[in-house]
């Protein structure tokens, strides 16, 4: 990833200057190998750059099953695969660390970073409660209004729709004006699941979402049916920019940097994106609008960690590297070079230009990844490719809200079953 | 006639358009690679090839790319045409079980056996080694050479052999001297299909091979992609770089394969 | 005496030649094989070291619960019959063109090679670009020539989607059979033509009496070649619709992989690449039986 692979090079030398130790590591998008050298101990941090993710992610799998994990690296991957990784062996519990000198290097950051690699007490995975990584920087994602083009479909550019009906209301002068709404990469389903999933707290609070995870409140519940109903209103207003459903983020993204799209809906890391291609962008960064405005709005946050190999010889120089990487000093150069939030408290505050407006966000982050308990991965794929269904007229929202339900039965019903032939099995 | 031409150029006209497009992206900047959409670039940024090939390394990539490639395809021809030739003229017992064997592998793809191979290599101690990164290429391309050298090889009259035997050669010799330069159209294919499975390349390199000094060109490209940053006209510059090759490599095999006529006047 | 050792060489000699290939083979296709065939019977993650055994559930699953894998084999099938009709239909009046030996011809047989060159990237942004329904080429076009109510999102439409993808499949794949139907196109030899020509044949007889009988094997290795590559269609959805709109242009490959890497069902993708192959492996065989028997009359 040319926006941090530099930036960790000259960080590199300088761990270098300061350490003398070999570590490698590995980034997700930003991979460095490290394949410590344990007669000398020199530092050799090699950066080396993995994408595109599914590629990535098979590289860890293959490496973890042959124990051939560098000292460091990164996880993209689904809570239930962290903990599957940490059980197996991989990845070293970080607590002791995070905890020693009364928790000097937990305090520096920011809670939501850390909680994503965080297993609780009494956690569905069985895994033991601790701090198994550590997050270098933050994003969330959130709605970006193109000022310029709102301005020419007649909005009031000084009022960022903030309630539902605002937001149809703009989307309508939009479809007036011939302006295209809304871009984003909904051709990658867990876009939409974002989307859907802010809604869905919104709508029904954080107990109901959580209540129908377990099983115990169904799809075909109104307030699920009324999530799936916003698409449909979102596509009837004019707000969906045509080809929407299968559009990369990639393309969104610099269909929105051309001006060619008045609404993005996007990660922080476009401000780097969008400032390389089009520095003079007029844009502003908001909250998705309230449907229920008795509750708040909730927004994806995540964090890009770090772990420790656990099967590592050079455990104890890879976590002083980790150390150093999350001290204030380096995390405001990779914020400033890599235009992301950094993952410590202090850093936040030597932000300038567009990304402060993400900051702002953090506080009303949730992720699914630190839900007590997971969805079925087939069930997320129905839903996501469901809301599709219904943005291309294929569906009324009450089919897909049936259909989501009866997968998700089958998969409960499965997954009893292995879970009686694994008890079965310990006995 | 003038329907043919027509036929011709409306076809190379689609061909060529997508490339024409990658070479003026590489002038342009991130700015301005989607901004102006036309074929002409209007300034020429020629430094683009320049960073790309130093930000890219791609000075040992390249030289990288090239050796996999030549070591790949000759490894492949060798051990396949061997085999083809045994499959072909010769008779041992269980030969046909052999060789359906071999197509049966052609035929069914294992996503999924990365992880074996992975595995297998760690085993053998060939992970991160050239010769680990080589040898699963080679075994990629063997079923459909077998395939297509065999049935090449099922055309030569029996006289021939024959003839080249009461002469006093070898059946290596003749697999050498006549059963393979008839077969030249069909190395031609064999060279054009594996050099560019070989050369494009990028998912067995980034599972198998750890040291930057080892990693072939697609590798020098990923730089230039992130999760989400990608730098477009320096990446069309890299594209650009990495296809000649393989178009000039084309370009001499190709005339094999209309020279095959004349070389091997087997039918005639 | 002498004929048994000159057997005998000549049996071993075989094996001597095949063993090298066989090594190969067994090394890098039967065991990593035999391991994806274990694992197909188990339920497993990829990553924890317990793996439940389900026996043939996951083949069950797949044949009576997975409606879209058998929508994603019916897509991949579709796309196929379309570039066995015109992908190689294009490719071979191409090469029977350049065959007959036109001006220029050096040239195209270079041109027809590009799209097969071009990385999976460059295709998938020009295509995209080409397909876009705000600011598309396609659409651009349609409304010069006076037909802009055809404009729409290509790629986005479930009524097109599947379609575009195969315009573009077929645009990348025609040049390999171009480059094979070429081949063997010259490697008929030109005296056959000139005695036919002389007995008063036309173009078409020719064609029909000459050209056919020779090329079949030929035409054989392409639609093996054509049906083995089409089915296992991947890339190109990856980078232009992602299996969308919904489920209109999922393909095998991207179900199994989905299933391994995204819902981390290691074992059911495993189990869902045997049947894969399966269908394949009887499918390449009906094709080969069927041009056996048509060289035979």
């Amino acid at each position: 990833m040319a926006d941090r692979a530099d930036v960790f090079d000259v960080l590199a030398v300088e761990y270098k200057k300061q350490a003398a130790v070999n570590v490698r590591f590995e980034i997700p998008s930003v991979v460095e190998q490290a394949n410590g050298a344990k007669k000398s101990f020199k530092v050799r941090i090699k950066f080396e750059l993995y994408a595109p993710t599914p590629a990535y992610t098979s590289k860890i799998i293959a490496a973890a099953q042959a124990n051939k994990l560098p000292d460091i690296y990164g996880v993209l991957m689904e809570m239930k695969d962290f903990a599957s990784l940490i059980k197996a062996g991989h990845v070293m519990d970080l607590t002791p660390y995070m905890e020693e000198n009364n928790g000097e290097w937990k305090s520096t950051f920011y809670k939501s970073g850390l909680d994503m690699n965080t297993f609780h007490e009494g956690n569905q995975y069985g895994v033991k409660p601790g701090i198994y990584g550590v997050p270098i920087d933050l994003n969330n994602i959130q709605f970006i209004y193109n000022l310029s083009l709102l301005k020419k479909a007649g909005w009031d550019t000084s009022k960022i729709p903030s309630t539902w009906d605002e937001f149809i209301a703009l989307g309508k002068m939009l479809k007036k004006a011939g302006i295209p709404g809304l871009v984003s990469g909904w051709g990658e389903p867990w876009m939409i699941h974002c989307l859907a999933d802010n809604f869905a707290w919104n709508i029904m609070g954080r107990e109901k979402v959580l209540a129908t995870i377990n099983g115990k409140i169904p799809y075909t519940d109104p307030s699920w049916k009324q999530v799936f109903t916003l698409f449909m209103q979102m596509r009837d207003a004019g707000l969906l920019s045509s080809g929407i459903v299968t559009m990369v983020n990639k393309e969104a993204e610099q269909t929105f940097a051309n001006e060619r799209a008045a609404i993005a809906f996007n990660g922080s890391w476009c401000v780097n994106v969008y400032g390389s291609m089009n520095p003079d962008l007029h844009y502003v960064v908001a909250l998705p609008p309230r449907v229920n405005l008795e509750n708040p709005m909730y927004i994806w946050g995540g964090a890009t960690s770090l772990v420790v190999n656990s099967r590592s010889q050079m455990k104890e120089e890879a976590v002083n590297l980790l150390k150093w990487l999350t001290q204030d000093k380096q995390q405001c150069y990779l914020s400033k070079e890599t235009h992301n939030i950094p993952s410590t408290n202090a850093s936040a505050g030597i932000l300038t230009g567009p990304i402060t407006q993400f900051v702002g966000g953090m506080d009303n982050t949730v992720h699914p990844r630190l839900f007590p308990i997971e969805e079925f991965p087939l069930v997320t794929e129905a839903f996501d490719k469901g809301i599709q269904s219904i943005i291309i007229g294929e569906a009324t929202p009450s089919e897909v809200a049936e259909r989501v339900q009866q997968i998700k039965l089958e998969e409960t019903k499965k997954a009893k079953r292995f879970k009686a032939i694994r008890d079965k099995e310990a006995k | 006639m003038l329907g043919s031409h027509a036929v011709l150029i409306l076809v190379s006209i689609t061909c060529v358009f997508p490339l024409l497009w990658m070479f003026s992206s590489s002038f342009k900047t991130q700015q301005t690679i989607f901004k102006n959409m036309s074929l002409w670039p209007g300034v020429f940024h020629w430094e683009n090839y320049i960073t790309a090939w130093t930000r890219g390394g791609f000075g040992i990539y390249f030289l990288n790319s090239v050796f996999y490639t030549v070591t790949v395809v000759s490894g492949l021809i060798l051990i396949a045409s061997l085999a083809a030739y045994a499959f072909s003229r010769q008779k041992f017992k269980g030969q046909n079980i052999m060789y359906s064997v071999f197509l049966a592998a052609m035929m069914i793809p294992i996503p999924g056996a990365f992880i074996a191979l992975y595995i297998l290599l760690v085993k053998l101690g060939l992970v991160n080694t050239r010769l680990g990164y080589i040898l699963p290429q080679i075994n990629i391309g063997l079923s459909l050479a077998i395939y297509i050298l065999k049935t090449f090889f099922d055309e030569i009259p029996k006289e021939v052999e024959e003839a080249a035997m009461v002469d006093g050669c070898s059946t290596l010799g003749i697999w050498w001297h006549v059963a393979m330069p008839l077969a030249k159209p069909a190395i031609a294919v064999i060279i054009i299909f594996n050099a560019l499975a070989v050369w494009n390349e990028y998912i067995l390199a980034m599972i198998i091979l750890q040291d930057k000094a080892k990693m072939p060109l697609q590798r020098g490209l990923m730089i230039f992609q992130g999760a989400h940053f990608t730098e477009y006209s320096l990446l069309m510059a890299g594209i650009t770089i990495s296809v000649i090759p393989i178009i000039v490599m084309y370009l001499f095999m190709q005339k094999y394969i209309i020279e095959g006529i004349t070389a091997g006047a087997v039918k005639g | 005496m002498s004929s048994i050792l000159l057997r005998f060489k000549k049996i071993s000699l075989g094996y001597l030649f095949v063993m090298p290939a066989l090594i190969m083979l067994c090394l890098f296709y039967i065991y990593p094989f035999l391991k994806v065939l274990q694992l197909s019977f188990y339920q497993w993650d990829g990553i924890s070291p317990n793996m439940i055994f389900v026996g043939i559930d996951n083949f069950r699953d797949i044949v009576f619960a997975n409606p879209p894998w058998w929508q994603s084999l019916w897509h991949a099938a579709y796309i196929t019959i379309l570039a066995l009709v015109f992908q190689n239909g294009l490719a071979l009046i191409l090469a029977l063109i350049v065959d007959r030996g036109i001006k220029y011809g050096n040239i195209y047989r270079v041109i027809f090679f590009l799209p097969p060159v071009l990385s999976g990237i460059v295709v998938g942004l020009i295509w995209n670009w080409i397909f876009n329904g705000n600011y598309g080429l396609l659409n651009h076009w349609l409304t010069t020539i006076g037909l802009g109510h055809l404009s729409r999102s290509w790629l986005a439409d479930p009524k097109t989607a599947l379609n575009a993808v195969a315009v573009i499949h077929m645009w990348k794949g025609f040049g390999w059979g171009f480059i094979i139907l070429l081949a063997g196109l010259q490697n008929i030899p030109r005296t056959l033509y000139e005695a036919a020509r002389i007995d008063g044949a036309d173009n078409w007889s020719i064609f029909k009496h000459v050209t056919v009988p020779l090329m079949i094997p030929v035409f054989a290795l392409v639609m093996v070649l054509t049906v083995l590559g089409t089915m296992q269609i991947y890339d190109i959805v990856v980078s232009t619709t992602g299996g969308g709109p919904g489920y209109h242009t999922e393909v095998p490959v991207s179900r199994i992989l989905a299933r391994m890497l995204y819902s981390s069902q290691f074992g059911y993708a495993c189990a869902m690449g045997l049947v894969f192959g399966a269908i394949l492996v009887i499918l390449s065989l009906v094709q080969m039986k069927t041009s056996r028997a048509m060289t035979h009359t």
